[in-house]
């Protein structure tokens, strides 16, 4: 969700400037400080963080800056160009703007453009573009004039389109609208007639552009209030044809129609866009951002003095003339969700380690690591200073973690795991772990002799795992057939999906019995009833109480015959455990796991019918000794509940019925439900009754308390 | 101990008046409570919370503020304009003044007591001095734009803030210039309502000013800067009352309490932030429920939180930290029912007379062939009628009522007034003829009693006196005036006369109870004084003992003709009452005897009747005093060892009224509560279970 934050006041005293507010605001080479150029004379240089100026320039008595000042990224020097045709280059340690470095030039300069990565390039008033660097070789070189008479630069951006530097520029003749594109990997300027649709006659009062893939999308905020898109190739097919482009609305009425000035457009990101200026025409001059792909208003901001229509929005910071204050508005972005949109965003994020929230920024988690951030800073070439490296870091012990894991043998791994673990525990403690079994699943992937079975139980069990930090690992597991990090996973990780919940249980009930007598799992849930399933000298039960119900007095003659045919069987079946313990605990992982009925639906009908049998087996024999006790629940630490029991046998015969009964096998297991499911549906029936009829006696007492307004009653006193 | 059958009336259509403000005073350990119809009550809380006095309400008297001021002086003001100085002696009202500023909604007297302000109506604030028979206007404070409704004192006298519509003015009180306008946010849970309205403020002496308001919020602001420092939103509907402990008796204003319009009642400490930290702040602590609809009164008293609001109870909540033993004080109360008597019978023709606030009704009780056994109820033969619905003149409330043992006479009285009525019967038709040229002595009553034979009438009168009227067919002849002993003005409150008629006694709120000869007219005798006021008084036939209850629940018998008390009363004093009897929480309000059976006393508060027999042996602190169980089976001695002298039944709850008819039957009125809530407005809807 878009915000903007509370602004503040840049400059304490007002601009010296003339109507129009200042002629730019751009970033300098230090995030967090950006050039200031009013309409008359100085520069400034401000630290916005903290609100202060770090530096001030001016030209002499009677020259003007015409031309905003930028900093050329590649030397950390300022550019400025003041009565049209002179040059000034300096740096922070200059004082005086006099006895800095100068030179004239033969035309009139419109813009000089600086970004980063690029040398800054000089647009000239003609029309023609030149480099900084092959201009100042000869700074009296010819400029050709490529635009006609007549013909206005209104509005130019410079930006880099996969890695080449791209300058955009509108002309205005008539009414008419051109657009000039310059690639400066090709030299070829392209030229485009905007058109604006048949409907009206606006003039166009603001643009701002934004690349899309192989498209540079300009957006134009017209005087009839509307925001309208245009998109321009960004490689045309015939680049010397003059091409025709038409706009196409975006935006309906974001200001009012007959705003005079003040107004102003700035693409944010993909999806939002600022807006400047009044949204009715009787109100105030408004702040808006605007979500452009749902067409909503996200958050506006009043301004109640006034602005003067320009719009500056560098680093996460959107400047402005509020009044005859520079004001400057923080504005955030975040990353929407499902989770935000649903209000399930946790927002206060806890101090407490274990109550860490299991959401991650993916934009920041992974791929930004530490250390990335410095490569691109030293390839910087520097002119004449050296820029001193500001970010220092010491080696913390994950980076050591996660370099040894790429290299170091299993044993290394292990033990430099476990001083990892040692440590306090940092807040981004999860990410790392994350990091670190992404980077172990990594090196499986290149050696696959390389096993790290240890320290990824190891790293599950520190219970700040999910599934969604670390992708990978269950599919490896299962691809291992390893059913003890299986495991392990179902009871740790709370975000499985149902899929992989199901392909565990598909390995759980089809792994075979010598298999499973290898492995060490857990049995924490079935510690007491394997014992009673082992020994099989279970006494014989030849009444289960289903329930307090017993079934000799169900009336369904039929189904019933079948199952006093052969009552001892019956009773054995139900008694004796079908698997065994190791797979009853693997299957009550399963059990414990998180789902959603829906999801997990479709995955249940992949699983052969046999399984399916024995499944429903172990579940029918969990509920009978669930009913064995009074508070219906199993013996053992941490058993599956008679709710879960429920739930999957339904799950797995809604699934599955139709395969199920067909299969002799399953018949009886079924007859057994069913009249479970009767002998459930009576008492049912017989508990109304008896709430009906305590309703009824309830009214009865009530009616005897409340009596009417008057009687004669007797009473005696002892 | 008997079979009686019950008339078990329910037809009392009582529904008491909201209460409007609470006043605490510290001095006297009372309270004074304003209802919506004009009625101001006076609680003594150190008397069991008995309500020892009343002044009646009237038709155009809404009480808006109330306050005590110099010591024992009640004033009280209200919307039309008049500040009102109640004479707590003659219980009546001493003065009105109007204040000249419109509708007043807010009244405080200073810290010392000297002087008094109001807030108006026009937005003026007034400042009246307090003079020893009167007060004074001085003078205005700044204009506000819109009207007062709240006020507050700087404990030293210096300031006071004023809560108006949307802000918060602080004024000096020297000069009378407002130095501080401190605005309320109007916004209400991000939606901005109309406007915010500062139903209460309160002055620390800090300077902090907390205001309570309609949007729900607690707010502390510096009245020295103006500036709002913090904000509790405690409910999402108005809050409407907030008081602080009193500053005179606790050193520091460590606890305040408010009311909301959902009836939660917060309590509000100063406290250390860490323990052993010398930072204090203000910390909701405790929210209590005890009612369903507007709180809009709150007091603070040293021990407990006081609170009163549109469901009509006085809900006084101890504080268990500041109650040291567990006695009386520390039981929570609810106060519903007033404590003084409403209904009037006439025995012989079996007739209701029910006091409303502006209008009486008179009932015929129906009747039965039937007998039954306990517990049975009988069909009727003939029911209850309602014979006549008197409406009263003029805009008082009727402060008592009378219907004479013959029914043929009925007597009520309002604040200036007192009317006679003779009634008619004739077959079902019913003659009310007023008796007219009432004497000029006859002004307002606080309580009238025929005498058994109907022809004595006995008014107690607001001056200490009671007069005695003879009752002839249609007129009547004034027999004689027992003036007060010289130098009481206490007025007389309880009327008693004996069933052969030669005994009259009357007691006021704190003297002792006079007894007087009514063939002789003159004093016979004073009982001694007793610490707690007298709730009900009754002379008992033949023998002509008094019979004398008294808020904390002590009962005496007086022999009138021996001049001293009896033997039963000095044996049930030396050994004592029951605990659990006189843990009771309601006084007794009558007392009635049976005609056959000299040794039994019938006596009923709200919640329970009893039958005291003196020949039994009295209880002592381990047998039981409440026994509900009829024993079915049990041998004879065993009943015999466990019967004590009181037999208690706690069938008939809320009891307004319990008489013998004769010596069989029994009348009692009763009063549901959930019958009155059904008479109240509405209260706030709210949502339960995150709907």
């Amino acid at each position: 969700m878009a915000a903007l934050e509370e602004g503040f006041t840049l400059t304490a005293v007002p601009l010296g400037s003339g109507p129009d507010g200042p002629l730019g605001v751009e970033q300098s080479d230090k995030t967090d400080q950006f050039l200031v150029t009013d309409s008359g004379r100085t520069v400034i240089l401000y630290k916005v963080s903290d609100q202060k100026p770090l530096g001030s320039w001016s030209v002499k008595q009677g020259q003007i800056i015409t031309c905003p000042a930028v900093c050329n990224f590649q030397t950390g020097e300022y550019i400025v160009v003041h009565d049209n045709k002179v040059l000034r280059i300096w740096n922070n340690e200059d004082v005086n703007l006099d006895k800095v470095f100068k030179a004239t030039l033969s035309a009139e300069v419109y813009r000089i453009h600086s970004i980063q990565g690029t040398e800054p390039v000089v647009l000239f008033k003609e029309g023609a573009i030149r480099g900084l660097e092959a201009l100042l070789a000869e700074p009296q070189q010819k400029i050709e004039t490529v635009i006609s008479d007549e013909e206005v630069i209104k509005w130019t951006k410079f930006f880099m389109v996969f890695r080449h530097a791209v300058l955009i520029f509108i002309t205005e003749k008539h009414g008419n609208y051109f657009a000039y594109v310059q690639k400066f990997n090709s030299r070829i300027l392209s030229k485009y007639t905007l058109l604006l649709g048949q409907e009206e006659k606006s003039v166009t009062q603001s643009f701002s552009t934004s690349v899309h893939r192989k498209f540079i999308s300009l957006m134009s905020l017209s005087s009839d209030g509307c925001v309208y898109e245009t998109l321009i190739p960004v490689h045309p097919s015939d680049p010397e044809k003059n091409q025709r482009v038409v706009r196409s609305l975006l935006l309906k009425s974001v200001v009012s129609g007959n705003a005079r000035s003040g107004v102003a457009l700035t693409i944010l990101d993909q999806d939002h866009v600022a807006v400047l200026g009044p949204p009715l025409s009787a109100s105030k001059e408004c702040l808006s951002i605007w979500n452009t792909k749902f067409q909503t208003l996200q958050t506006s901001k009043e301004l109640p003095q006034g602005t003067s229509g320009q719009l500056w929005y560098h680093g996460e910071n959107l400047f402005m003339l509020h009044g005859k204050f520079l004001t400057v508005i923080p504005y955030k972005c975040e990353v929407s969700s499902l989770a935000g949109a649903l209000g399930k965003l946790k927002h206060s994020q806890d101090p407490d380690i274990h109550a860490m929230t299991h959401f991650v920024n993916w934009e920041t988690s992974q791929g930004y690591g530490l250390g990335s951030q410095n490569s691109e800073q030293s390839k910087r070439i520097l002119r004449r200073r050296k820029i001193e490296v500001s970010v220092q870091l010491e080696v913390p012990p994950s980076t050591q973690l996660l370099a040894a894991i790429q290299k170091d043998s299993e044993k290394h791994i292990e033990v430099e795991l476990r001083k990892f673990l040692a440590v306090k525990r940092t807040p981004d403690f999860h990410t790392i772990i994350g990091d670190v079994v992404i980077g172990l699943l990594g090196r499986y992937k290149a050696e696959p002799s390389f096993y790290p079975r240890n320290c990824l139980m190891q790293l599950i069990q520190t219970r700040v795992l999910s599934y969604s930090l670390c992708p990978g690992l269950m599919e490896f597991a299962l691809e291992k057939t390893d059913v003890q990090i299986l495991q392990l996973c179902l009871q740790q990780f709370p975000d499985i999906p149902e899929s992989v919940t199901c392909a565990c249980l598909k390995i759980f009930l089809s792994i075979g019995d010598d298999s499973l007598q290898e492995t060490d799992i857990n049995m924490e849930s079935v510690s007491d009833y394997t014992a009673t399933i082992q020994d099989g000298e279970i006494e014989e039960q030849t009444e289960i109480l289903q329930n307090g119900f017993s079934p000799e007095e169900d009336n369904c003659k039929n189904c019933a015959q079948e199952l006093i045919e052969k009552p001892q069987a019956a009773t054995e079946e139900s008694t004796s455990c079908p698997v065994t313990g190791k797979r009853a605990a693997l299957l009550n992982a399963i059990l414990h796991s998180a789902y959603s009925e829906t999801f997990l639906l479709p995955h249940l009908k992949d699983i052969p019918a046999q399984h399916i049998t024995l499944f429903l087996q172990y579940l029918y024999f969990l509920y009978l000794k669930c009913s064995e006790n009074a508070t219906m629940t199993l013996p053992g630490i941490h058993p599956p509940t008679l709710n879960q029991i429920m739930d999957w046998i339904c799950l797995l015969l809604d699934a599955n019925f139709t395969v199920v009964v067909m299969i002799p096998e399953a018949k009886r297991l079924l007859l057994s439900l069913y009249k479970f499911v009767k002998s459930q549906i009576s008492i049912c029936s017989e508990l109304n009754k008896i709430e009906v009829s305590f309703r009824e006696l309830q009214k009865l007492n009530q009616e005897k308390t409340n009596r009417e307004l008057y009687s004669i009653e007797v009473l005696e006193l002892f | 101990m008997g079979e009686f059958k019950v008339h078990r009336v329910r037809f009392f259509n009582y529904v008491p008046s909201g209460i409007r403000c609470v006043a605490y005073n510290n001095q006297s350990n009372r309270l004074a409570v304003s209802r919506t119809d004009g009625t101001v009550e006076i609680y003594n809380l150190s008397a069991n919370y008995f309500q020892e006095k009343f002044f009646p309400g009237h038709e155009s008297r809404a009480t808006e503020a109330l306050c005590w001021a110099n010591g024992q002086r009640l004033f009280s003001a209200g919307l039309n304009g008049e500040i009102i100085e109640y004479d707590l002696q003659a219980l009546n009202i001493k003065y009105a003044m109007d204040a000249f500023g419109g509708p007043i909604w807010s009244m405080a007297a200073s810290p010392n007591g000297s002087q008094l302000l109001v807030g108006c109506e026009d937005g003026s604030v007034k400042l009246f001095q307090i003079t020893p028979d009167k007060i004074q206007f001085e003078r205005n404070f700044d204009r506000q734009k819109s009207r007062i409704l709240s006020l507050s004192w700087h404990p030293a006298g210096t300031h006071i803030a004023a809560g108006s519509i949307d802000y918060i003015s602080v004024f000096d009180v020297k000069s009378g210039s407002a130095i501080h306008k401190m605005l309320v946010d109007r916004q209400y849970m991000g939606v901005s309502k109309r406007k915010c309205i500062i139903w209460g403020v309160a002055f620390l002496s800090d300077g902090t000013v907390i205001s309570v308001d309609s949007a729900g919020k607690v707010q502390f602001w510096d009245s020295a800067t103006g500036t709002l420092v913090k904000n509790h939103l405690i409910a999402n509907t108005d809050v409407q009352s907030i008081a602080i402990s009193d500053v005179s008796i606790v050193p520091q204003e460590d606890s305040f309490v408010v009311g909301t319009a959902e009836g939660t009642v917060f309590h509000f400490q100063l406290v250390s932030v860490t323990s052993n930290s010398s930072e204090k702040q203000w910390v909701r602590t405790k929210p209590f429920q005890h009612h369903t609809h507007d709180v809009r009164a709150v007091a603070h008293s040293p021990i407990a939180l006081i609170s009163g609001g549109t469901d009509t109870h006085l809900v006084i909540r101890p504080l268990m930290e500041k109650v040291e033993v567990k006695n009386y004080d520390a039981a929570l109360r609810k106060i519903t029912f007033p404590h003084r008597r409403l209904v009037s019978c006439a025995k012989k023709k079996q007739l209701l007379l029910f006091q409303f606030a502006h209008h009486l009704e008179l009932w015929r009780l129906g009747s039965t062939v039937a007998t039954g056994k306990n517990g049975d109820t009988l069909p009727l033969s003939k029911n209850a009628d309602h014979l006549l619905h008197l409406k009263t003149k003029g805009p008082e409330n009727v402060i008592c009522s009378c219907i004479s043992p013959c029914g043929s006479w009925i007597a009520y009285s309002t604040a200036s007034r007192f009317f006679l009525y003779r009634l008619n019967y004739e077959h079902d038709n019913i003659n009310l003829q007023r008796v007219s040229k009432m004497p000029a002595f006859l002004r307002s009553a606080l309580q009238i009693l025929f005498s058994e034979d109907s022809t004595k009438l006995f008014v107690a009168s607001n001056q200490g006196s009671v007069h005695v009227i003879r009752l002839l067919e249609g007129s009547f002849k004034h027999l004689h005036t027992f003036q007060p002993q010289s130098g009481t003005v206490e007025s007389m409150c309880l009327l008693a006369v004996s069933p052969d008629g030669n005994w009259l006694a009357a007691s006021g709120t704190s003297a002792g109870v006079h007894v007087y000869n009514v063939k002789q007219l003159k004093l016979h005798c004073t009982v001694p004084a007793y610490n707690f006021p007298v709730t009900a008084l009754a002379i008992a036939p033949n023998t002509n003992n008094l019979v004398i209850a008294h808020s904390d629940q002590q009962v005496f018998e007086y022999s009138i003709p021996d001049k001293q008390y009896t033997q039963w009363s000095r044996t049930i004093q030396k050994q004592g009452f029951h605990h659990l009897w006189l843990q009771r929480d309601t006084p007794i309000t009558h007392i009635s005897f049976h005609p056959k059976r000299p040794m039994h006393i019938f006596l009923h508060d709200a919640y329970m009747f009893c039958i005291i027999d003196k020949s039994l042996p009295l209880p002592n602190d381990k047998t039981l005093l409440y026994n509900p169980l009829p024993p079915t089976n049990e041998s004879d001695i065993i009943r015999r060892r466990t019967a004590h002298a009181f037999k208690i039944s706690k069938k008939y709850k809320p009891l307004l009224f319990m008489d013998l008819l004769d010596e069989r039957t029994l009348v009692v009125v009763e009063r549901p509560l959930d019958d009155i809530i059904a008479q109240l407005p509405p209260p706030i809807k709210k949502k339960k279970f995150g709907t």
